[in-house]
C-alpha cells in the first residue's frame, strides 16, 4: 500500500510539470496581455510594467524562472491585482470554493445515496421510478439554471433563505451547497442503485434473507460495503468537479470563491494567477483521485491482495 | 401508498426550511447603523490612486482618499477639499494652494504641502507604471521629468511653506482644477509607502487595511477578494463631524442580474447597473429605487483609414449617413440612450456639439456610387468588430441590416475576446470596429484630444494638421469661449472626416434606495459619500 501511495506520488510530478508547461505555452501564445486596456497605455509605461514583471526575458527563462519560485510554494504575484500575490487570492478564495464544495458533496451523499438504495429496494415501482426520475432531471438540469430557479422560489418568493452571500446572513450556504451538489446527488442515485442492485442480487444476500434477517440489516450490514463501491470510485472526479465546476455557482449566489477568480484571470491575462489556479486544481484532481484510490483498495480486499502480490 | 408517502417527506422539508424563517435584511441592519451596502461592479484590483484606472477603483478611492480639491456631487462644481483655498495668477499658469490646517492622514499626521510634492513625484516615477501620468503633463517639466531627462526640482510643483503648495502649469488650462479632483493627482502617505517597498514599487502592501493610511472621510479595515472591501468613519478626518455613515461595503458583483436580486431581497442599498430587460417593470412600479441619468460617454464605431475601401471619403461618408441612430436607441439598446450625431458627450451647462452627422440614405447612395460601388455593386466584404457583449451584437446587427437595406452591402460581424480585441484594434488590424469613450473630467478636451495625430486612443490612421492645431491651440487658450469655439471646430472636422461613426451617448440606470439619502447620480460617476446618510 505504501509503495503504490509512493509511486502514485512519484507520477504526480511529471504530470504537474507538463500542466504548467502546456498551460504557459497556451496562454502566452494568446494575443493581447495583461496590461492591454481600452485606454491605450503609453509605450513607456508598458514597457516600465513589463520590466517590472520580467515580461521582457525571454519566455523559456520566464518559465525556468516560475518553475523555480513555484517549486519553493511561490506561485509570484497577480498581475490584476498588484496588491496581492498569487498565494494570497488561493488563500483567501479557497476556504469558501471548499466549504461550498464540501456541502455540496454532502448533500449529494445523503440525498444520492438514500434515494439509490430506496431505488434499489423496489425496483421498477414507485418506489425506484420517482427517485429514479429526479435523479435524471437532476442530471439534464444544469446548475445555472437550478440555481436561479431556487432563488427565485426560496429567496424572492417565499423569502426563506437569502439570495446571495457567504457566510454574512444565516441560511446563506444552504441554497448553493444545494444548487452545486444536486448533479452529483443525481449521479450517486443512479450509480449507487446499480451497485446495490448488483449486490442484492448475491448469493450470500440470498442466504442473508433465507437466515430470516431484516431489510434494514442486509442492507446497512451485508450490502451496502459493497453496493457504494462504484459511488466511492465516483467521488475522486466528483470532487475535483465540485472544486473546478463551482465557478457557474459561485458567480450566481456572488460567493467569494476561488472559481471566479480563475475564470477572470483568462480574461485578464494575469498570467500567474491562470498557472496558478491550473496548478493548484491539478494538484487537487490528483491528490482526490489518489483518495478515492487508496478508499477503494481499503474497502475491496480483492484489490488490497492483488496490490500485495505485486508488491 | 408510496405516493402519500412522498408527499409527506416533501412536507416535513418544507416545514424544516419555513422554520429558517425570513431571512435578515442587510438594508434594514445597515439603515439602523448607518452602514451603507452598496455594489460595485467587479473586483478592486488596487487601492492605490496612482496605480489604478478602473470605475470600482474610483469610487472606493473616493471613500479613502481625498484631493486638494473635490466637485459637489450636485452640480459637479469644483469645491475647496484639503485646499481650504487657492489662487490662480492672471495668466491662468500659477496656482497656489492653502492647505487647511485641520487636514490630517487617518494615522493622525498632518496633510502638508510636501506630502502632495512627494506624491505627484511619485506618480510621475517611470518604474511606477502610472497610466495617468500623462494627464498630468500640464504642470511644468512634468513630462521631462516623466521621460528621465530632468531632475524633479525642475518640475513645477513646490511647497513654498508648510501648507502652501504651489503648481506652475506650461499654459493656462482651464480644466486643471478638475484634473485634481481626479484620483492621480490624489495624494499619498509616503512613510508608509516606503515602510513596504520601494516608493515606485507597486503591489506592495500598503494599500491593505491593516496597513493603509489615506487622508478620506473613511478608513479601510476589511478587504476579502471578491466578497467586499468594507471602510469606516476615519476620525482623523477634518471634517469628521459632518461625516454621517459609519461604514460602507462595497461589494463585487459582475453580474447585474445577481446585484438586483440582491437588491429586492434587502441585501444592497444601491446597485451598480441594472439588467435591460428590468427597465420597463422598475419604470412601471414607480417606487423611486430607478435613477436614470446621462452618462457623460458616447458609443462608436472607428473605421480603419488605412485600408480600401474606408480610406475614401466618400465610403466612410456613404456608412455612416446611412445608419438611422434614433431607431438603434428606441428599439435596439432601450436604455434611455440619446442619439449621437458627433464625438463629445454634450454637457448642457457647458457644451454641446453643434456639427452634425446627417441621416441621408439618398446621398449615402450617391456617395457609394462615386466612389465606385452603385448600389453597392463590388463592395469588398467588411467586417464589424466587436467585444463579447450581447449589446454590441445587437447594435452590430442592427448596423448589418441598415447597411444591406440602404446601400445594398454586405458586411459580417465579429464577436472577438476582449483582449484580442485590443490588440488587433492597437495594431490596425480590423475595418470597422466598435468602440466607447468614458470622459475623464467635464471638458471636450478628453474626447478630441484623442484623435490628435499619433495620440495612443487615435487607433484610426485619422490624421489632419488642423485638428492637431485646434487642440494645441485649446490648450493654450485661457479665455473659455474662444476654446469652446475650437472644440466646436474640432467636433466639425471629425463629422467632416468621419473617422468614426458616433452612435449614442450613453445611458445609465441603476437602483438606489429611497432609505439612501444626499446619493446624486451625475454623468461622472462622481460621489461625496461623506454626506450620504441612512434613514
Amino acid at each position: 500500500m505504501f509503495m503504490f501511495i509512493v509511486r502514485r506520488v512519484l507520477q504526480a510530478i511529471p504530470v504537474l510539470f507538463m500542466v504548467a508547461l502546456v498551460t504557459f505555452i497556451m496562454i502566452r501564445s494568446a494575443p493581447g496581455g495583461p496590461f492591454d486596456e481600452d485606454r491605450a497605455v503609453p509605450p513607456e509605461v508598458i514597457k516600465n510594467l513589463n520590466e517590472r514583471y520580467h515580461l521582457d526575458d525571454p519566455l523559456w527563462k520566464q518559465f525556468l524562472d516560475y518553475i523555480s519560485k513555484v517549486v519553493q510554494g511561490d506561485l509570484g504575484p497577480s498581475f490584476k491585482y498588484p496588491s496581492h500575490t498569487v498565494n494570497d487570492l488561493i488563500a483567501a478564495g479557497l476556504p469558501a470554493t471548499l466549504e461550498l464544495s464540501f456541502y455540496a458533496l454532502v448533500f449529494a451523499l445523503v440525498t444520492g445515496l438514500t434515494a439509490g438504495i430506496i431505488a434499489s429496494l423496489k425496483t421498477n415501482s414507485m418506489q425506484d421510478y420517482i427517485p429514479m426520475s429526479a435523479a435524471m432531471i437532476g442530471i439534464c438540469m444544469p446548475t445555472f439554471v437550478l440555481g436561479p430557479i431556487l432563488l427565485l422560489i426560496f429567496g424572492v418568493w417565499l423569502g426563506w433563505l437569502p439570495v446571495a452571500g457567504w457566510g454574512q446572513i444565516p441560511g446563506d450556504k444552504i441554497l448553493p451547497s444545494i444548487t452545486l451538489g444536486s448533479v452529483y446527488a443525481a449521479y450517486i442515485a443512479r450509480i449507487s442503485r446499480g451497485g446495490m442492485l448488483d449486490i442484492l442480487s448475491q448469493d450470500y444476500i440470498r442466504t442473508a434473507r433465507a437466515k430470516g434477517l431484516s431489510t434494514t440489516r442486509i442492507v446497512f450490514v451485508h450490502a451496502l460495503r459493497g453496493g457504494i463501491t462504484p459511488v466511492i470510485s465516483f467521488l475522486g472526479p466528483a470532487i475535483a468537479g465540485l472544486l473546478a465546476g463551482s465557478f457557474v455557482v459561485e458567480t450566481i449566489f456572488q460567493i467569494p470563491g476561488l472559481g471566479r477568480f480563475y475564470v477572470t484571470a483568462a480574461f485578464n491575462r494575469d498570467y500567474t494567477m491562470i498557472l496558478g489556479c491550473t496548478i493548484f486544481f491539478a494538484f487537487l484532481i490528483i491528490l482526490f483521485n489518489l483518495l478515492a484510490d487508496v478508499m477503494l483498495v481499503w474497502l475491496n480486499p480483492k484489490l488490497r491482495q492483488e496490490l500485495e502480490a505485486r508488491g | 401508498m408510496y405516493m402519500i408517502r412522498w408527499i409527506t417527506y416533501c412536507i416535513i422539508v418544507a416545514g424544516l426550511l419555513s422554520g429558517c424563517g425570513k431571512s435578515q435584511k442587510l438594508v434594514d441592519i445597515g439603515n439602523e447603523k448607518q452602514i451603507l451596502h452598496m455594489a460595485n461592479g467587479d473586483e478592486i484590483s488596487d487601492l492605490d490612486p496612482q496605480a489604478t484606472t478602473g470605475m470600482p477603483e474610483w469610487r472606493v478611492q473616493l471613500a479613502v482618499f481625498e484631493g486638494l480639491v473635490a466637485r459637489d456631487p450636485q452640480t459637479l462644481k469644483i469645491v475647496p477639499a484639503v485646499a481650504e483655498r487657492w489662487d490662480v495668477s492672471e495668466d491662468g499658469t500659477k496656482y497656489r494652494f492653502y492647505i487647511r490646517e485641520s487636514a490630517k492622514w487617518s494615522n493622525g499626521d498632518e496633510i502638508t504641502a510636501n506630502d502632495f510634492v512627494q506624491s505627484w513625484r511619485r506618480s510621475f516615477l517611470p518604474a511606477l507604471g502610472n497610466q495617468y501620468a500623462t494627464s498630468l503633463y500640464v504642470v511644468k517639466n512634468a513630462q521631462a521629468f516623466h521621460e528621465g531627462k530632468i531632475d524633479f526640482t525642475e518640475v513645477g510643483v513646490k511647497a513654498v511653506e508648510k501648507r502652501i503648495l504651489d503648481v506652475e502649469l506650461i499654459a493656462p488650462t482651464p480644466y486643471f482644477l478638475q484634473l485634481l479632483a481626479h484620483h492621480s493627482a490624489f495624494a499619498v502617505h509616503i512613510p508608509t509607502i516606503e515602510r513596504f517597498g520601494a516608493i515606485d514599487e507597486r503591489g506592495t502592501k500598503w494599500t491593505r487595511p491593516e496597513n493603509f493610511v489615506g487622508n478620506g472621510p473613511f478608513v479601510p479595515y476589511e478587504w476579502i477578494p471578491t466578497k467586499y472591501i468594507a471602510v469606516k468613519r476615519n476620525p482623523y478626518y477634518w471634517d469628521a463631524a459632518n461625516t454621517k455613515l459609519n461604514e460602507i461595503k462595497f461589494y463585487p458583483i459582475p453580474k447585474y442580474t445577481v446585484e438586483e436580486r440582491m437588491f429586492r431581497a434587502g441585501q444592497l442599498h444601491i446597485t451598480y447597473y441594472l439588467p435591460r430587460d428590468k427597465l420597463e417593470y422598475y419604470k412601471a412600479k414607480n417606487d423611486g429605487v430607478l435613477r436614470s441619468f446621462q452618462n457623460f460617454a458616447t458609443y462608436f464605431y472607428r473605421f480603419n483609414t488605412t485600408i480600401k475601401p474606408l480610406d475614401d471619403l466618400r465610403v466612410r461618408k456613404a456608412l455612416a449617413y446611412s445608419v438611422n441612430r434614433q431607431q438603434i436607441v428606441e428599439y435596439v439598446t432601450k436604455f434611455g440612450q440619446k442619439p449621437a450625431y458627433a464625438l463629445t458627450a454634450p454637457d448642457p451647462n457647458s457644451y454641446v456639439p453643434e456639427a452634425k452627422m446627417p441621416y441621408d440614405p439618398d446621398l449615402a447612395r450617391k456617395l457609394l456610387a462615386e466612389a465606385g460601388f452603385p448600389d453597392g455593386k463590388g463592395f469588398p466584404k467588411l467586417t464589424i468588430a466587436f467585444n463579447t457583449n450581447d449589446e454590441h451584437r445587437n447594435v452590430g446587427m442592427a448596423i448589418q441590416q441598415m447597411w444591406k437595406k440602404e446601400l445594398g452591402i454586405e458586411v459580417g460581424l465579429e464577436n472577438v475576446e476582449w483582449k484580442v480585441f485590443l490588440d488587433r484594434e492597437r495594431q490596425l488590424d480590423y475595418e470597422i470596429d466598435r468602440a466607447s469613450w468614458v470622459g475623464d473630467y467635464l471638458d471636450p478636451f478628453t474626447f478630441l484630444e484623442m484623435f490628435t495625430t499619433g495620440n495612443g486612443n487615435n487607433k484610426t490612421g485619422f490624421t489632419n494638421a488642423k485638428y492637431d492645431q485646434l487642440i494645441r491651440a485649446s490648450s493654450l487658450e485661457a479665455d473659455q469661449v474662444k476654446r469652446m469655439g475650437y472644440f466646436q471646430e474640432a467636433d466639425k472636422i471629425l463629422v467632416d472626416e468621419v473617422p468614426i461613426l458616433p452612435l449614442y451617448t450613453y445611458h445609465w440606470n441603476r437602483l438606489v434606495s429611497n432609505s439612501v439619502k444626499n446619493w446624486y447620480d451625475n454623468a461622472v460617476d462622481y460621489y461625496s459619500f461623506k454626506q450620504i446618510y441612512l434613514e
